[in-house]
């Protein structure tokens, strides 16, 4: 009877990207190799910013595209070519046995609760708190309102965000090269650093004596 | 008419499991950390049909800050990530047994 | 083509119907947010600027003047809140009322504290220069982001300004092994939780229609929602998801290993700064929006409360690294927390804060303790055996009375803050008629009244002979199969004394930890003006 309703565009547009896009997850959690992986979140996301398509949200779809697929999963495989793809993870060598049956308690817990629950009523809130949805060109105008309005307060905050990940990327960098010349700069009565050298200095006779 | 919101929802639901799953399963730390971005995608999914099916801008405004978290999130991880994992020949996170439970 | 041009034509017309009215924002209300931030850029524009990269002294003096004055304006903040009321600020998106100006006056002196520490034990193993106090000073302001969120969405973005900053901050000292599978556990375990956080925050905004605090529980004291279940699932996601950041059971398994793993510096710094953070969203956050739906959160809460309690102070006394034991003695003192937020009346909500604020005063004190231990002993930031202390009271007297306070302080001696937090719980429990909580709440006390009493007597005893303490070295590898330590002991093994009187106590760690026991000591004698501050902090609505 629902689907009756449902025009056959629309229909079609869900059950191929929701498809793709559960095909994508799989794909992710079960493939061994991470490049494969990386591919198949692409698809995922792909899938998603074209429901955000279907669901009118047209900017966060391009945005979506943009940011996922262009930086994040790029980044992603930069840094699996830097460090080597590694075919010796297969899954199957859990380290963590109860990790397993953990997994697959939580994630049911995860749908019941949500799907269950739920029943029949889903958004059961208020309509329109902040801004109405009006028409399919007015969205970007609307969202950017209340970025700027009742959202202020976040976006703002966003940029300590970008701060910090400037920062961070910097120190981590940073930390990873000097690691041998603050050994060698070190002091001899300064015994601080790594757990090597305390055992070199131990063994030194002028220290003991 | 479009596709009911509760599959959306539902949808969102189960890809979000399947993230959950694949960082207690999975042991690559790129893969674990892919897992973390399913996850979030999937909440990006249930704001955007929230807002919809409540006809309310917020939801998009919501998704719009997962996307700068998740992305300073990504640079600091996978930074993370690089640092640690540089000078080993794979990454997983069964190398790092040290500290025990 | 002409679609294009159409747009084009629009775009006046749509430019006008959009006047974005911008929310008046009264500066003077962010200025603890704003000051840690602009002290952050301050530090790095001045190391740019700096003629030497190798000091770190200007940037901690420009770290401790921003956290004074962060701590001094919130303070302030706190005064006007009494007069004039609190306020919702940035279009209620904010909040300045008692609850936030205490937790942010908190955070500042939690901040002070390490940031000292930090200047005496950072720079030794990791570099110098203006990141690690950027970095601290960054994290900080969304710690207080999260104290005064009045949006489910300001309380995401700071928990992720606090978090990402501390991801690096833990990984800072990355030569020593241990920190750097540290940073890795947390990082995973950070973005697991901040992204279940996220799916229940989606899940409220479905159920209410808003993601603000205050407006969440105005729609649920006026509907009575007849099928709640994605409501209730929010809720529940939003405690797992701060669950993890407070670090109750069962999500308390990164718990050790991270705060074990990290430079112990940092390990302070998240036993308090980055706990009161996780605090304040969920005592925020369930006390005012899920207020008319407590009959729901509070048998969960109690369940974790109960849980935290025991299996902090039970697997605590079978640990034998000093920082892996106060990470259980942490999350045993977050069960006590709990306790306040199960009770859920304002005056309790107040007695839990009063409890984070003296925990992390003592646990930054403790942490600082076994950094300068640890210096002393010529592992700075490595790990530190229980065994280790043996003798420390011989050799340094003043260091162990100091040790030793602040740990039968943390077990609720009387005359100290810790007795005061505990006995404030306790009796908000008994006040709520909730007799057996309040019992097993002591019940636990005593059993942690054990394992600090352990460490104590540990720095009292003896010192280990030579032969004795080569069995020992051996054991402890098996124990942990870690090869720092195995090294350790051989070090251990003659040049422990020369290594001793070659080291000093670093000028400014001595500070931070003397104003640590200052503050639990005075706090515990003067006690009235922290607990009555603590009673005015009322959160917004």
């Amino acid at each position: 009877m629902m689907l009756a309703t449902i025009t056959t565009p629309d229909l079609i547009v869900f059950v191929v990207s929701g498809a793709a896009a559960l095909v994508g997850a799989l794909g992710v959690i079960t493939l061994r190799n991470p490049v494969h992986a990386a591919l198949m979140l692409v698809m995922t996301l792909f899938s998603i910013a074209v429901l955000f398509v279907e669901e009118q949200a047209q900017f966060l779809a391009a945005v979506q595209v943009m940011v996922y697929a262009g930086a994040i999963v790029v980044l992603f495989l930069f840094v699996i070519m830097l460090l080597g793809v590694d075919h010796s993870d297969s899954g199957a060598r859990d380290a963590i046995r109860w990790q397993r049956p953990v997994a697959f308690v939580s994630a049911v817990l995860i749908l019941l609760e949500v799907s269950v629950l739920a029943r029949t009523r889903w958004a059961t809130g208020a309509h329109s708190t902040t801004a109405k949805l009006t028409g399919s060109g007015a969205h970007v105008s609307e969202l950017a309102r209340s970025v700027f309005t009742t959202y202020l307060a976040p976006f703002e905050a966003t940029s300590a965000l970008l701060i910090i990940a400037v920062v961070g990327a910097v120190v981590l960098s940073r930390t990873s090269r000097n690691r041998s010349p603050v050994r060698e700069t070190e002091r001899p009565e300064s015994v601080g650093g790594s757990g090597a050298e305390e055992a070199t200095l131990g063994s030194t006779p002028e220290v003991r004596s | 008419m479009s596709v009911p919101g509760s599959w959306y929802l539902i949808l969102a639901a189960v890809l979000f499991s399947i993230g959950v799953v694949g960082i207690l399963t999975r042991r690559n730390v790129l893969v674990m950390f892919m897992c973390v971005e399913l996850m979030l995608n999937a909440v990006n999914l249930t704001f955007v049909t929230f807002s919809r099916m409540l006809n309310d801008v917020a939801g998009q405004v919501a998704v719009f800050f997962v996307l700068v978290v998740a992305a300073a999130e990504v640079v600091v991880g996978l930074g993370l990530i690089v640092a640690i994992f540089r000078r080993k020949a794979n990454v997983t996170a069964d190398d790092l047994d040290i500290l025990k439970g | 083509m002409s679609g294009l041009v159409q747009v084009i034509n629009s775009a006046p017309a749509l430019m006008a119907s959009v006047a974005i009215h911008f929310p008046s924002v009264q500066y003077g209300d962010l200025v603890p947010e704003l000051a840690l931030l602009v002290g952050a850029l301050v530090a790095m524009v001045s190391s740019a600027l700096a003629r030497t990269k190798d000091i770190s002294f200007p940037y901690t003096g420009i770290g401790i003047v921003t956290v004074v004055l962060a701590g001094v304006w919130s303070y302030h903040l706190s005064t006007i809140v009494a007069s004039s009321g609190p306020k919702a600020i940035v279009a209620g998106a904010m909040a300045v009322d008692g609850f936030s100006t205490f937790l942010m006056v908190l955070i500042a002196v939690s901040l002070l504290l390490v940031i000292l520490l930090a200047e005496a034990f950072i720079y030794e193993v990791g570099s110098r220069g203006p990141d690690f106090v950027a970095l601290l000073l960054l994290s900080g302001s969304g710690a207080m982001f999260m104290a005064s969120a009045e949006d489910l969405l300001v309380l995401f973005v700071g928990l992720e300004i606090l978090s990402i900053a501390l991801y690096v901050l833990v990984a800072y000292c990355a030569q020593v092994t241990l920190s750097r599978e540290a940073a890795f556990k947390y990082f995973i375990l950070g973005g697991f939780s901040s992204a279940i956080l996220l799916y229940g925050i989606a899940l409220t905004y479905g159920a209410t229609g808003t993601t603000n605090i205050g407006q969440i529980a105005l729609f649920l004291s006026q509907n009575t929602l007849t099928s709640n279940g994605v409501l209730l699932g929010g809720m529940a996601l939003i405690i797992v998801g701060l669950g993890f950041k407070i670090a109750a059971v069962p999500f308390q398994l990164w718990t050790p290993d991270v705060y074990q793993g990290a430079p112990t510096t940092v390990t302070g710094y998240m036993a308090s700064v980055a706990k009161a953070g996780g605090f304040a969203g969920l005592l925020r956050v369930l006390y005012v929006s899920f207020q008319t739906v407590r009959i729901d959160w509070r048998p969960v809460i109690l369940v974790m409360c109960v849980l935290t309690l025991f299996t902090g102070s039970i697997l605590a006394l079978v640990q034998r690294d000093v920082k892996r034991l106060l990470a259980y003695s942490s999350i045993n003192h977050a069960g006590f927390i709990l306790i306040g937020l199960y009770v859920a009346t304002q005056s309790s909500l107040g007695d839990s804060l009063y409890y984070v604020f003296a925990y992390s005063i003592m646990a930054i004190g403790s942490f600082g303790c076994v950094s300068i231990i640890g210096h002393l002993k010529g592992s700075t930031e490595g790990p530190l055996d229980i065994d280790s202390l043996r003798g420390l009271a011989r050799e340094h007297p003043r260091l162990a009375v100091v040790f030793a306070i602040l740990l039968v302080a943390q077990s609720g001696a009387p005359f100290t803050i810790g007795f005061l937090a505990k006995f404030s719980v306790v009796s908000a429990a008994a006040l709520g008629q909730h007799y057996e909580l309040a019992v097993l709440a002591m019940l636990s006390a005593v059993i942690a009244v054990y394992f600090y009493l352990r460490v104590v007597f540990a720095m009292y005893r003896p010192p280990l002979t030579a032969d004795t303490e080569g069995e020992s070295g051996l054991t402890l590898t098996d124990d942990s199969g870690d090869v720092m330590i195995e090294e350790d002991g051989a070090l251990d093994q003659g040049d422990l004394l020369t290594v001793t009187r070659s080291r000093t106590i670093p000028v400014a760690a001595s500070l931070s930890v003397g104003l640590a026991l200052a503050m639990t000591i005075g706090f515990g004698i003067v006690a009235n003006p922290l607990i009555s501050f603590a009673s005015s902090a009322i959160p917004l609505h």
